[in-house]
C-alpha cells in the first residue's frame, strides 16, 4: 500500500516536471499550440481534391450560339472559372504550361452546324497531367456538366440514370476524408517529436543521472516521461477535432467515447516509438533524424493519401508496424461511419503490440546505454 | 616604457534582463595589461571576469567607459582584435567529434598557421600537454583536463600579441595544472606573450606579475602578489590540530567565530586562520589552551581579507549546527561502503583496475586522482550508474545497481557538471526532487524550508535554475541532493571553478552533514581540500595508489607540513616513474 | 583573399569531418531519399487497380449482364458477382468491397421505354478513390449506351479528353518531383537548422569567434558541406526515377540541376536563420518541422493543387517557396523547358535565396550576447 502510494507520487511529480518544462517555456508553450491551430486551417482547406473555381481556358472557333450556351453552362458551375478566352489552340499550350489553368476546352468550327444536323458534336478538352488527381477530377466534372447539358438542350433524358449515392460522405467532398487524416498526422509529429526528444535532452543536459540515482524505477521514469506528451496529444487532437468540427463542419457521426479511446492508443503507441528513439540517441540531432527518417515513410504509409489496400504486399505488411495506419483508421472510421470501438478493436491490437514493444525497449535502454 | 596591451577607463557593463530589470556586471572599472607579462583577475562568483574577457575579446559592446586593446577600440576595431588575439573561453568549444589532431589542425588554418611550421610547434605544444599519445582520438573521449589541456593546445597554435584564459584551470588536475602554467609561463618568457588570465586558484594568481581583485563588477584592490599578500600580514597564524581531532572540526569552530576571526582553513594539516582587524586572542582556543604560531601571509590571505572588507555575503552559520559540531566529528565503527577487487573494463581498456577500500559512517572521504586516472568510473559504479565488469561493491549494504529502487533512496548524488532543470524555477527543482525521493508533501515542505534557510536560497526561489550565478547553482545543488536526508552523499567535483569564500561555505557544510552522521564521498582538483578528509585514496590509471588520513599519508611519505599539491604530485609522479612498464 | 579561402578550407574539412563520424546525416542523405523513392514509386499510387466491387445482378438478363460488362478484365476493377443487395452491403461495411453496383430486376424493361436506373454505392471513407470510381462507371456506362442500336448520332455533345504530360497517367509521375523537394527541404532546413543551433547551444561558436575567422566565413562553411549532401539525394532521386521507374525528363537536366540548387540555396537559408533566432536545438527542431516540413507536404502543390483552395491559402502558398520550386521541377520533368515558368519562378526563388542567406548572414555576429 505504502509503495503503490510513493510510486503515484513520484509519477505525479515527474509528470508536473515535464509538463512544467513544456509549459514554463514561452516559445515551447507557443509552438504546441499556435502552428496547430494554423496548419489546422491552412491544411483543412488545401487538403482538398474537389474542384472550386479551377481555372480553365476556354477557345470557342465556333462562335456561335451555342457555344455560348456551353460555355456559360461550364461557367455557371461552381466547379470552374474561366480564366482565359483564347483565339486559337496553339495557344492553349502556353497556359496549361505555365499553370495558370488546369483545363482548356476547344470548341471546333462546325460545332453548331454539327449540333445542327443532328449528329456528335465533339468538344475537345485537355487537362494538365501534371496533377493527376486534379486532372482526373476535372475531366469528371466537365463530363458531367456537358451530360447535363445534353439532357437540357435535347429534352431527353439518358435511357440510363445512374443513382449514386456515397456512403459517409454523401457530397463527396474530399475535405472530410483528409481531416481527420490530419488530425492523426499533425499530433502524431508532434508527439513523436516531444516524446523523442525528451530523453535525449536531459541526457545531454546531465539531468537524466539525476534522475537515475533517485530511487525511482524506470516504470515510473517510462510512464512519467509518456504521460506528458501523450496530454500534449490529447489537446491537439481535440483542438484539430473542434476545427474541423466547427470550421469545416465535417459531422461527427461517432461516440467521442470511442474517438477518445482509439485516440488514446494511438497516442501511446506513437509516444513509445518516441521514447524508444530517444532512449537509442546520443543527442538531439540524432533523434531529429531518426524523427525524420522514420515519420516520413510513416506518413506516406498510413494511407492517409492513399488507401493500404492499393499498396504491393510488402509494403502492406510494413505497415503493421505503423501507428499512423491504425490511428488513421480508427479516427477515419470512428468520425466518418460512427461505427463503435467494438468493432474497430482489431485495430487496437497492433497499437498495443506497438506501444508495449517500444515502451519496454525504451525502458531497457534508460539504464543500459549511458555510454 | 612598457607598453600597454588593454587599457580599460571606467569601463560599464549593464545586462538588462527581462521586464527592464538590469544587471551591473561591471562598474567603474579601470585596468591596465602590460605586455610580456602575465596579469590574473581574481574574484568571487559574480565579479564580472567573464565579462570583462568578453569584452576585451569584442563579444559584447561595453555600455559605458573605454576599452582599448593593442591600441584599438574595443568595438569598432572588434575584428582586427580578433585577428590578432588568442581567446580560450571557460567552456572551450572543442569539436567532440573531431580528433584531437583535426581540432589542431582546424584553429590553426583558421589563424593561418604556415604547414612548414605547424609540425615543430604541434610537437612542442603536445609534448607540452601530454597529449602526444593521443593525437588520433576523438575530444569527446578525453577527459576533462585533457579537453582543457587541447583547448590552451588549440589556442597557441601560434603565438598571439596577447593571450586571454577564462578560468583555463577548471577541473584540471594540480599536475595538469602545473604543466599548464609551466607552458603558459614558458610562452611568456619565450615569445613575450602577454596574458590575462582570470582564475579561481589563488596559488595560480599568485604567480603572475599583476592582480586584479574584482568583486561584483568593482575593483577591490591591484597589486602584485606579493603587494596583496600584504593586506593580510601580521594577521595569520596556524597551529596543529590536538591528537585524535580531526582538523576540519577545529577549523570550523574558528570560523564560526566571525567576530573574532576572519577566515581559517586546514593547511599541511595544521589549522592556519587570520584574525580580525584588531584582535589579539581567539577565545575558542584560549579555552582549549591551544598557542598558535605566527605566519606568513599568502595571496588567498589577502584575498579573503579584502573580500572581507568589502562584506561580501559570508554565510552565517547558525547555532544549531555548531552545537552539532561538538556532539559528533568523529566517524563512527559501521562500515557503510564496502569495495573489494573492483574492476572497470572499456574494450581493452581497464579504467578501474583491482581496487578496494572501505569507508566508514560519518567519514569525509576524498578520491583523488589526475585527470582520466578512473575516479569518475569509480564514481559512477559506486553511485550505480555503471555496471561494474567485475569485484565487490557495497554501498549501505547494497549494491546500488542491483538493488531495489529503494535502495536509492540512502544515496544523495551531486553531479559534476550543473544538472538541473535550467528552465525550472528553483522553487520547483526543489519539490520535483524531493518529490521523486518520495517525500510524503508535508514533510517536503519542511525539508524545502529547511535546506533554503540551510543554503540561503531563500531570495532567490523564483528565478530559474539556469540562470543563477555559480554559487547559488552549486548551493542548489546540494540543496536538492540532501533534501530526503541520505545516508551517504556523493560529491563529483562539487567546488569545481569556485571561489574560496564559496569553498569555505560549502566544506562548512559538509563538516556538518559528517558530524550528524553522513559518509560523505568526494572527488575534487583542489588538493588542499583533502585536508577535510578523514580519509583520502589517490588514482592514476585507474590503479589505487595511496589510501590513508592525511596525516598518515604525510608522514609515510616522510613530508610533514607539505601542502596536499606537493603530496599528491610525489605519489603520482613515483608511481608513474616506477609503473612505466605495464603490469 | 588567400586567407578567406584558407579558413573556407579548414572549416569546410571540419564540417565534412564530423559528417562522416555521424552517419544519421549520411542516413538522411542517401538512405532516405532510396527510401521514400521506393514507398512512393511502389506503394504510393493514387491511381485506381483493382477495386473490390460488388455487382448485384437482380436482373439476370443478358442486357443486364452486358450493361457491366466493363468490369470484367479491366485493370481498375476487381468484381464479385451477387445476387442480394443485403449480402452486398454486408460485404461493402466489412470493407472488402468499395463499390457495389446495383442492377435492379426491373432493369431490362425500364431500359426499352428509356427510364433505367443503375444504383451505385461508394465508400465515402476514402473520398478520392470514390470520386475516381464514380467517373470511371459513369464514362464506361455512357460508352455502353452509344454502342446500343439507335443511341449513336442523336444531336449530341461528345468529349475528347485528353490529358498533357502525363501520357502514362501516372500518379508517380506526379509525386517523384515532389519527392525531389522533399529531399532537398529536409536536408536543406531541417538538418541545417539543428547543425548550427548545436554549435549556439554547446558554444563552440564563442571559441571560433575570436580567431580572423568571419562570420560570413562560418555561415558560408556550413552552407558548403549540406549543399553537397543534399544535392547526393537530389541525384539518388534523378537517378533512380529515370532507370527504375522510367519517369521521362522532359526539360533539360542542366535546368533541373541549376533551380534544385537554386532552391537549396533558399532552404539552407531558411534552416540558418531558423538556427540563428532559437539558438537551441530543441526549438529549432521543432519550429522547422511546423514552418517547413509539414506546409512543405500539404501547402506546396505535393499533393493538393492549391489552384482550388480559397485565396487565403493560395496566398500562404504562394508565400512559401516550396510550391515556386515543385512548379518548376514538375515542369521541367514532365512538360519540358518552359522559359516562362523557369524565369518568374526561379526569379522568385532567386529573391527567397538572397532574402535568406542575406539574413543568415545579417544575423550571424560574432557576439555572445
Amino acid at each position: 500500500m505504502e509503495g503503490t502510494k510513493l510510486y503515484l507520487q513520484q509519477l505525479a511529480v515527474i509528470c508536473r516536471k515535464e509538463i512544467l518544462a513544456i509549459w514554463q517555456d514561452k516559445a515551447t508553450r507557443l509552438i504546441i499550440v499556435i502552428p496547430c491551430i494554423i496548419l489546422g486551417f491552412l491544411f483543412g482547406y488545401a487538403a482538398n481534391y474537389n474542384l472550386e473555381d479551377a481555372p480553365y481556358a476556354v477557345v470557342d472557333l465556333s462562335h456561335s450560339r451555342e457555344s455560348t450556351d456551353l460555355i456559360a453552362a461550364i461557367d455557371g458551375t461552381r466547379f470552374f472559372r474561366r480564366k482565359v478566352t483564347l483565339q486559337n489552340a496553339s495557344q492553349i499550350g502556353k497556359y496549361i504550361d505555365n499553370g495558370d489553368v488546369i483545363m482548356a476546352v476547344t470548341i471546333p468550327e462546325d460545332f453548331a452546324k454539327r449540333l445542327a444536323k443532328g449528329e456528335t458534336a465533339p468538344v475537345q478538352v485537355i487537362t494538365d497531367g501534371r496533377n493527376t488527381v486534379i486532372a482526373g477530377q476535372a475531366a469528371n466534372d466537365i463530363s458531367q456538366i456537358i451530360s447535363q447539358y445534353n439532357r437540357k438542350r435535347t429534352g431527353r433524358k439518358s435511357p440510363i440514370t445512374l443513382e449514386t449515392r456515397t456512403w459517409f460522405n454523401p457530397n463527396q467532398i474530399t475535405r472530410w476524408f483528409f481531416l481527420p487524416g490530419i488530425i492523426g498526422l499533425l499530433s502524431f509529429s508532434q508527439v513523436f517529436l516531444l516524446s523523442g526528444l525528451s530523453v535525449a535532452r536531459e541526457r545531454e543536459e546531465g539531468t537524466f543521472e539525476q534522475i537515475l540515482v533517485a530511487p525511482v524505477s524506470e516504470k515510473i521514469i517510462l510512464v512519467g516521461k509518456a504521460v506528458p506528451p501523450m496530454i500534449v496529444g490529447m489537446i491537439q487532437c481535440t483542438i484539430l477535432l473542434l476545427i474541423s468540427l466547427f470550421w469545416f463542419q465535417v459531422p461527427f457521426a461517432g461516440s467521442y467515447l470511442d474517438f477518445y479511446t482509439a485516440i488514446f492508443f494511438y497516442v501511446l503507441s506513437s509516444t513509445g516509438f518516441g521514447l524508444c528513439v530517444s532512449s537509442i540517441s546520443k543527442n538531439m540531432q540524432q533523434v531529429l533524424v531518426y524523427v525524420i527518417v522514420i515519420m516520413v515513410p510513416m506518413a506516406l504509409l498510413s494511407g492517409i493519401i492513399t488507401p493500404v489496400s492499393n499498396m504491393p504486399v510488402f509494403l502492406q505488411v510494413l505497415t503493421y508496424a505503423d501507428p499512423l495506419r491504425f490511428g488513421l483508421e480508427l479516427i477515419r472510421r470512428i468520425y466518418l461511419e460512427g461505427l463503435p470501438l467494438s468493432s474497430l478493436a482489431w485495430n487496437l491490437v497492433p497499437l498495443t503490440l506497438i506501444a508495449a514493444v517500444a515502451l519496454s525497449v525504451a525502458g531497457y535502454l534508460f539504464r543500459h546505454n549511458l555510454n | 616604457m612598457d607598453e600597454i596591451m588593454i587599457r580599460a577607463k571606467q569601463l560599464n557593463k549593464t545586462f538588462t534582463i527581462k521586464k527592464g530589470k538590469q544587471v551591473t556586471a561591471l562598474k567603474a572599472l579601470d585596468l591596465t595589461v602590460k605586455k610580456g607579462v602575465l596579469t590574473a583577475i581574481i574574484g568571487p562568483d559574480g565579479a564580472g571576469k567573464t565579462t570583462f574577457m568578453r569584452l576585451v575579446a569584442g563579444l559584447m559592446k561595453p555600455t559605458g567607459g573605454k576599452l582599448t586593446v593593442l591600441g584599438l577600440d574595443s568595438v569598432s576595431g572588434a575584428e582586427e582584435i580578433q585577428t590578432r588575439i588568442s581567446y580560450m573561453p571557460q567552456k572551450f568549444g572543442l569539436y567532440e567529434d573531431l580528433t584531437v589532431m583535426e581540432n589542431m589542425n582546424l584553429y590553426a588554418d583558421l589563424h593561418g598557421v604556415p604547414q612548414d611550421s605547424r609540425p615543430s610547434r604541434f610537437r612542442k605544444l603536445l609534448t607540452m600537454m601530454g597529449l602526444e599519445r593521443f593525437t588520433g582520438r576523438l575530444a569527446g573521449k578525453l577527459s576533462g583536463g585533457m579537453k582543457q589541456k587541447l583547448g590552451l593546445a588549440c589556442t597557441l597554435v601560434r603565438s598571439p600579441e596577447l593571450l586571454l584564459l577564462d578560468e583555463p584551470t577548471v577541473g584540471v588536475d594540480p599536475l595538469s595544472r602545473k604543466e599548464l602554467w609551466e607552458i603558459v609561463q614558458q610562452f611568456v618568457r619565450e615569445e613575450n606573450l602577454s596574458v590575462l588570465v582570470s582564475t579561481a586558484y589563488m596559488n595560480e594568481a599568485a604567480l603572475c606579475s599583476h592582480v586584479y581583485v574584482l568583486n561584483k563588477g568593482e575593483l577591490l584592490a591591484d597589486g602584485t602578489p606579493d603587494a596583496l599578500c600584504q593586506i593580510a600580514a601580521g594577521r595569520c597564524f596556524s597551529f596543529p590540530p590536538p591528537q585524535g581531532e580531526p582538523t576540519r572540526v577545529l577549523q570550523a569552530h574558528l570560523i564560526d567565530d566571525t567576530e573574532h576571526i576572519v577566515d581559517a582553513v586546514p593547511r599541511g594539516g595544521k589549522v592556519h586562520f587570520i584574525l580580525q582587524e584588531h584582535v589579539t586572542n581567539v577565545p575558542y582556543l584560549d579555552a582549549h589552551g591551544i598557542k598558535a604560531e605566527p605566519v606568513a601571509p599568502t595571496l588567498e590571505d589577502g584575498f579573503m581579507v579584502l573580500l572581507h572588507k568589502a562584506e561580501t555575503e559570508s554565510l552565517p552559520v547558525s547555532r544549531e549546527e555548531e552545537e552539532i559540531l561538538d556532539k559528533g566529528g568523529r566517524p563512527g565503527k559501521e562500515v557503510n561502503i564496502i569495495v573489494k577487487n573492483l574492476v572497470r573494463k572499456f574494450g581493452d581498456f581497464t579504467a578501474v583496475a583491482n581496487t578496494s577500500f572501505e569507508v566508514h559512517r560519518g567519514e569525509i572521504f576524498g578520491l583523488l586522482g589526475p585527470n582520466g586516472a578512473g575516479k569518475t568510473t569509480t564514481f559512477k559504479m559506486l553511485c550505480g550508474l555503471l555496471p561494474a565488469t567485475s569485484g565487490v561493491l557495497s554501498v549501505a549494504g547494497v549494491n546500488l545497481r542491483t538493488a531495489r529502487t529503494q535502495a536509492r533512496a540512502n544515496v544523495g548524488y551531486v553531479a559534476q557538471k550543473f544538472s538541473l532543470y535550467s528552465n525550472m524555477s528553483v522553487m520547483a527543482n526543489l519539490e520535483f526532487f524531493g518529490g521523486i525521493y518520495g517525500l510524503p508533501p508535508k514533510r517536503l515542505k519542511e525539508r524545502i524550508q529547511d535546506v533554503v534557510s540551510k543554503f540561503y536560497l531563500s531570495d532567490r526561489l523564483d528565478m530559474k535554475a539556469g540562470s543563477l550565478p555559480g554559487g547559488y547553482k552549486q548551493r542548489l545543488s546540494m540543496a536538492c541532493a540532501l533534501l530526503h536526508e541520505p545516508k551517504i552523499l556523493f560529491l563529483d567535483e562539487p567546488t569545481s571553478g569556485i571561489d574560496p569564500l564559496t569553498r569555505r561555505n560549502f566544506w562548512r557544510r559538509i563538516t556538518t552533514l559528517a558530524a550528524m552522521g553522513t559518509t560523505i564521498i568526494i572527488t575534487t582538483h583542489f588538493m588542499e581540500e583533502a585536508e577535510y578528509c578523514d580519509r583520502f585514496m589517490i588514482q592514476d590509471n585507474g590503479h589505487l595508489l595511496a589510501i590513508g588520513s592525511p596525516a598518515e599519508i604525510r608522514e609515510r611519505l616522510h613530508m610533514e607540513g607539505a601542502d596536499m599539491d606537493n603530496i599528491f604530485m610525489t605519489i603520482v609522479e613515483q608511481a608513474r616513474e616506477k609503473g612505466e612498464e605495464p603490469k | 583573399m588567400n586567407g578567406f579561402i584558407r579558413r573556407m578550407k579548414a572549416l569546410i574539412t571540419k564540417e565534412f569531418l564530423q559528417l562522416s563520424r555521424d552517419s544519421s546525416s549520411l542516413l538522411l542523405g542517401m538512405v532516405l531519399p532510396i527510401a521514400l523513392i521506393l514507398i512512393i514509386g511502389y506503394g504510393i499510387s493514387l491511381d485506381i487497380k483493382n477495386i473490390p466491387t460488388v455487382v448485384v445482378l437482380e436482373d439476370t438478363s443478358p442486357k443486364a449482364q452486358d450493361v457491366v460488362s466493363f468490369l470484367n478484365g479491366s485493370a481498375y476493377f476487381s468484381p464479385t458477382y451477387m445476387t442480394s443487395l443485403k449480402d452486398a452491403e454486408k460485404v461493402f461495411l466489412n470493407r472488402d468491397a468499395s463499390v457495389i453496383i446495383d442492377i435492379p430486376s426491373d432493369f431490362t424493361s425500364k431500359l426499352s421505354q428509356g427510364e433505367a436506373k443503375i444504383f451505385v454505392a461508394l465508400d465515402g471513407v476514402e473520398t478520392a478513390t470514390a470520386m475516381t470510381t464514380k467517373g470511371y462507371i459513369e464514362s464506361s456506362i455512357s460508352s455502353w449506351l452509344l454502342r446500343q442500336p439507335g443511341m449513336a448520332g442523336k444531336s449530341r455533345i461528345a468529349i475528347h479528353s485528353r490529358m498533357w504530360y502525363n501520357d502514362a497517367n501516372s500518379s508517380t509521375w506526379f509525386f517523384l518531383p515532389g519527392l525531389i523537394m522533399l529531399i532537398v527541404t529536409i536536408v536543406g532546413i531541417m538538418l541545417t537548422a539543428i547543425v548550427m543551433a548545436r554549435e549556439w547551444e554547446r558554444g563552440t561558436f564563442e571559441s571560433l569567434f575570436v580567431t580572423p575567422v568571419r562570420p560570413m566565413e562560418l555561415v558560408l562553411a556550413k552552407i558548403v558541406p549540406y549543399f553537397c549532401v543534399a544535392m547526393v539525394g537530389v541525384f539518388i532521386c534523378l537517378i533512380l526515377s529515370r532507370f527504375l521507374f522510367e519517369v521521362p525528363l522532359v526539360g533539360s537536366l542542366a535546368m533541373v540541376i541549376i533551380i534544385s540548387m537554386l532552391y537549396l540555396m533558399v532552404a539552407l537559408g531558411i534552416g540558418l536563420v531558423i538556427s540563428a533566432i532559437t539558438k537551441n536545438q530543441f526549438l529549432a527542431c521543432q519550429t522547422s518541422i511546423l514552418i517547413s516540413f509539414l506546409p512543405c507536404f500539404v501547402l506546396s502543390g505535393f499533393i493538393f493543387d492549391l489552384r482550388s483552395t480559397p485565396i487565403g491559402v493560395q496566398i500562404v502558398g504562394a508565400v512559401l517557396p516550396f510550391s515556386h520550386y515543385l512548379t518548376c521541377i514538375r515542369s521541367l520533368f514532365l512538360s519540358g523547358t518552359n522559359w516562362g515558368i523557369l524565369l518568374k519562378q526561379g526569379g522568385l526563388l532567386c529573391l527567397y535565396a538572397i532574402f535568406f542567406v542575406g539574413a543568415a548572414f545579417g544575423m550571424t555576429r560574432k557576439k555572445v550576447e
